[in-house]
């Protein structure tokens, strides 16, 4: 008898020739392209995958990947004033240690049976943020703030039976396009306008465009462009007086020290979880969030999962499971609530234990730092003639607009200088509000030193001379 | 080199060893939610505090906030010290199985490989870890290197022209799919017009669910005798309002579809496009591609055929192609490359816009893009021929076992994958799908039912891989040959299953009853204990 011999790689047990040999003579075919049999000969693919020459060891694999990734200069050994949605801040080396354990990170869809840590973890999650939010329902996450904010739009058309949704124009542009696209063609988006000065919503604007089409009014807080909008509950009440839901996005991390907006009248609240405790990982470190009170008419209209507290047959067992699972696309296809799939749920893991770590104590002392470094910023980089820092005249938490219009250099030629100094400036807003000529989106947290921050001064004073 | 087959002459006796259960017990630590582990005053963790000098000029920073936005009552999160937090944590994962751990094929569809650990060692490098999605390009040519060149392998590995790895997962390409199906219509002026997308009920829930997020009409065509979808059934469902179609192939029965290519003419003289749901690759990598089926675009799952870990559920990546004639539509930005440098382009004239933050998920792609790397095009086709070697090993198998079945396409061979049934199981002894997945969960496996509706009844779906060894494979076999034999002799014992996992059965009323639910621990302690 002739038998195959090939070579073995450790990532295909079952190439071993005789293996092989066995397994096919046990399905009763000479070959494993007799199991193609379905497959007709016009649809095969003839030639051969234009792919690299294979590194199988894993020391070659090992270099080759180091070798590019050198090419990356990162946050670590450089200091970044970059946010936007992504932020830097400290990871405790307890979230890394779990997020990491082969049990969750390589655990999927198991039964309650096989999986009861990953329910109770998630349900945990959904509980510290409920805390946080001052909310009792709280999903298993979904891809990130963009998506949680598409959604939150989303449910408040449903649960409104409203087509149209008024949006603040501090938002972010990239967060826009994810929630234009989400809706079209089943929602309109219309959006408010901002004082220039203070970046707060313009109420009388908002007066005048809400409806009886309106189905929400969403806004962040803080907002994209880091100012604090103190008008919460104004806004929540010209939303609830026309029948509309009040819908606001918000930074987990600020509240420690902002009331949540749970306490000035949003119905259905979103925002992202990378600040707790993930990485910024290229931007791969986002989950999104979506709360609402515990009303039947919220809860049914969430296509997430939801993770629920149960008994079992064993008195005083804790058992865990899908709250009203025939809400969901798994459920009933396209008669469920938008869809349902893989999302971020190993960053709402990390987030319980970040905010386990942190308790009440260190949520608040947190925020405190925050704000302390972030106005320290501020109060330094207002010191160069020309540059306002910040630009709207209202309190921050995080991030601010540094406005470089009056210093006669452009945002681009300053980062380009702070670069050269190993310093990362904050995101250019001119193509996103180009309305405000040469300004930029600093973020400050607490893994900013004053030593960064000294850093950054002295090489913008070289740079604007 | 290394994958070149040489035939020898001599044989090698290999010994056969009678696979068996084994006395599994999972771990049960009986722990309590975190809220109880809570004692006045541990801290878990301590936050850099301002430095005296920044206290100086500033004060306690907080001041400025105005008055009715000021949180005075700190947020009720436990207070745990960093150790107990730590043990909790750990207590709840060995209470978890991950692949892993498990011999995971029973969780079909899903594609449960080996993620490589050394991947693990990259994405928790700082050059991937602290990599700031908005540095300047100058900064980022490596990450922008590897998503530019996945980019490429994946165009050979699907014969389409250009990727973005910007959806957060497989549904999140099947939504991008059905907006890029929407703008094409609104570029064509026909999108009012066209407002239905045809799938099939074996196909993803989510190919029905997203385009319904589009607002389109679903029409689902259900299989013929064959398991297949009926070409006849399609050529009835389109028409002049026809948009698209989003399916799988093979489906989630593991059949292939032969006649996919009339699908696709069909779809497309009547003007709709073809999104191909790529999800059940694993088995015909480098066999056939969503070029020669002629769809218009398709989507990978990363974090299934290319490896990257399914963390509990994400994050992942659905790496969505298009033909070049719908580049211009795809989420902003994409990879390019100048011969220099590698850059992002914004700029696409009938771009959906964005589908997700950044850029995605970056350490997915570079998983993918590792694994791709380890293995090769001879690997990948391996990956693929050892897939469908161990399924339609474990289909002979299976077969073989009382009560069970796996219905259509009878005598022929499956892909990757095969939707079983126990419907016989159930008809003789009372036995339910529900009640052997449990049962499983005792010897250390876990069974998966299937998607909903159940077309199949009492219906079982099994995804072998490339990862596992046949000896794996067969322990997983005389796990369900245990069961099955139980539910004859005793079916009692398997319908109070589980024995040896770490909870009993649990009390789905609740979790349905708006009145008991609870999705928090405060809500628990409202409902349930009287708090108020």
């Amino acid at each position: 008898m002739k038998k195959m011999k090939s070579f073995v790689h450790p990532y295909i047990p079952n190439s071993v020739p005789e293996v092989k040999m066995k397994m096919l003579k046990e399905i009763g075919v000479k070959n494993i392209e007799e199991l193609y049999q379905d497959i007709p000969e016009k649809l095969r693919f003839k030639g051969a995958l234009k792919l690299p020459e294979a590194l199988p060891s894993e020391y070659a694999l090992k270099k080759h990947m180091e070798d590019i990734l050198s090419r990356n200069q990162s946050c670590k050994e450089n200091i970044s004033f970059l946010g936007a949605g992504c932020w830097q801040h400290y990871v405790p080396a307890i979230c890394d240690e779990i997020n990491q354990r082969s049990e969750f990170l390589t655990a999927y869809a198991g039964e309650p049976y096989e999986d009861h840590g990953r329910f109770q973890a998630l349900f945990e999650y959904e509980s510290l943020m409920g805390e946080l939010l001052d909310l009792d329902v709280v999903n298993v996450p979904t891809y990130d703030w963009a998506q949680a904010a598409s959604t939150t739009v989303r449910m408040a058309g449903r649960i409104t039976g409203r087509k149209e949704i008024l949006v603040s124009d501090t938002i972010s542009v990239d967060r826009l396009l994810v929630i234009r696209n989400y809706c079209r063609p089943m929602v309109s988006i219309i959006m408010v306008k901002h004082h220039p000065e203070t970046g707060l919503m313009d109420l009388d604007d908002l007066k005048s465009k809400i409806s009886s089409n309106t189905a929400g009014v969403y806004f962040e807080n803080p907002s994209y462009l880091g100012f604090i909008e103190p008008q919460g509950q104004k806004i929540s009440d010209i939303a609830h007086e026309n029948g509309a839901l009040s819908l606001v996005g918000v930074d987990p991390i600020s509240l420690g020290v902002l009331i949540p907006p749970s306490h000035y009248g949003a119905d259905i609240v979103c925002g992202d979880i990378q600040c707790l405790g993930g990485h910024i990982s290229f931007g791969g470190g986002q989950g999104g969030f979506i709360a609402t009170r515990d009303e039947e008419r919220f809860v049914m209209e969430f296509p997430s999962r939801l993770f629920g507290i149960t008994k079992t047959s064993v008195e005083g067992e804790y058992g865990f499971g899908d709250v009203a699972y025939d809400r969901t696309s798994f459920g009933v296809r396209e008669e469920g609530k938008e869809f349902v799939g893989t999302h971020a749920a190993l960053w709402g893991i990390t987030a319980g234990v970040y905010l386990s770590l942190l308790g009440p104590l260190g949520i608040q002392e947190l925020g405190k730092t925050i704000m302390q470094r972030s106005q320290y910023a501020m109060k330094r980089l207002s010191e160069f003639k020309g540059v306002k820092a910040p630009l709207f005249r209202s309190p921050h938490f995080k991030e601010f607009v540094v406005d470089f219009n009056g210093s006669g250099k452009t945002v681009q030629q300053i980062s380009k200088y702070l670069l050269l100094h190993n310093i990362f400036g904050g995101k250019d807003l001119s193509q996103e509000f180009p309305g405000l000529g040469d300004c930029a989106l600093y973020c400050v947290t607490e893994v900013h030193t004053k030593e960064d921050i000294d850093k950054l001064i002295n090489a913008l004073g070289d740079c604007l001379g | 080199m290394p994958w070149v087959i040489v035939w020898v002459k001599e044989t090698v006796k290999m010994k056969t060893k009678k696979a068996k259960v084994r006395n599994f017990h999972q771990a049960k630590w009986d722990e309590p939610v975190i809220f109880e582990l809570s004692t006045k005053g541990e801290r878990g963790i301590l936050v850099p505090e301002a430095e005296k000098e920044i206290e100086e000029h500033i004060g306690d920073g907080i001041g400025v906030i105005p008055e009715q936005m000021r949180r005075k009552k700190p947020p009720a999160l436990p207070e745990v010290a960093q150790m107990r937090v730590l043990k909790h944590f750990l207590r709840l994962s060995q209470h978890c199985l991950g692949a892993d751990l498990n011999v995971d094929i029973g969780q079909g569809t899903c594609t449960m490989k080996y993620s490589p650990k050394i991947n693990e060692e990259f994405v928790r490098s700082s050059q991937v870890a602290e990599l700031h999605p908005l540095q300047d390009e100058s900064t980022v040519q490596g990450a922008l290197e590897i998503m530019y060149k996945l980019d490429l392998y994946l165009r050979g590995i699907s014969g389409m022209d250009w990727f973005s790895f910007q959806p957060g997962g497989g549904s999140q390409a099947i939504l991008t799919m059905a907006s890029i199906i929407h703008a094409y219509h609104e570029w064509q002026g026909e999108s009012s017009q066209r407002d239905e997308i045809i799938t099939t009920i074996f196909s993803h829930p989510s190919d029905a669910a997203a385009a319904a997020v589009k607002g389109y009409k679903v029409i689902t065509l259900y299989q013929g005798g064959d398991g297949l979808p009926e070409v006849e059934a399609l050529r009835k469902a389109v028409s002049e309002r026809t948009a698209g179609l989003l399916i799988t192939n093979p489906e989630d029965t593991g059949i292939f579809n032969p006649r996919i290519a009339e699908f696709t003419k069909i779809v497309r003289d009547a003007g709709g496009l073809c999104g191909y749901d790529q999800a059940n690759a694993n088995g015909i990598l480098g066999i056939t591609r969503a070029n020669e089926a002629d769809f218009d675009m398709c989507f990978f799952n990363l974090h299934k055929t290319f490896s990257s870990p399914h963390g509990c559920g994400g994050p992942a990546t659905g790496a969505l192609g298009v033909r070049k004639e719908l580049k211009d539509f795809l989420p902003v930005p994409v990879v390019e490359y100048d011969e220099e440098k590698y850059f992002l382009n914004h700029d696409l004239p009938h771009t959906i816009g964005k589908v997700r933050s950044f850029l995605g998920v970056f350490p997915a792609v570079l998983r993918a893009y590792a694994w791709i790397m380890s293995l090769g095009a001879e690997g990948l086709k391996e990956v693929a021929h050892i897939a469908v070697l161990n399924n339609n090993y474990i289909l002979e198998k299976v077969k073989k076992l009382r009560g069970a079945s796996a219905p259509f396409a009878k005598g022929r061979h499956r892909i990757e994958q095969v939707r079983y049934s126990w419907q016989d199981l159930s008809k003789d002894t009372g036995v339910t799908t529900e009640d052997v997945t449990l049962r499983m969960a005792d010897f250390g496996f876990h069974l998966w039912s299937s998607h909903h509706p159940f077309i199949v009844p009492q219906p079982f779906t099994i995804e072998p891989t490339e990862s596992y060894s046949k000896e794996e494979i067969d322990e997983y076999l005389a796990g369900l040959e245990k069961v099955t034999e139980e539910a004859y002799e005793d079916p009692d014992k398997v319908k109070n299953a589980p024995y040896s996992s770490v909870v009993h059965r649990i009390d789905h009323s609740t979790l349905d009853d708006p009145e008991k639910w609870a999705v928090t621990w405060r809500a628990y302690l409202k409902k349930h204990k009287g708090q108020k």
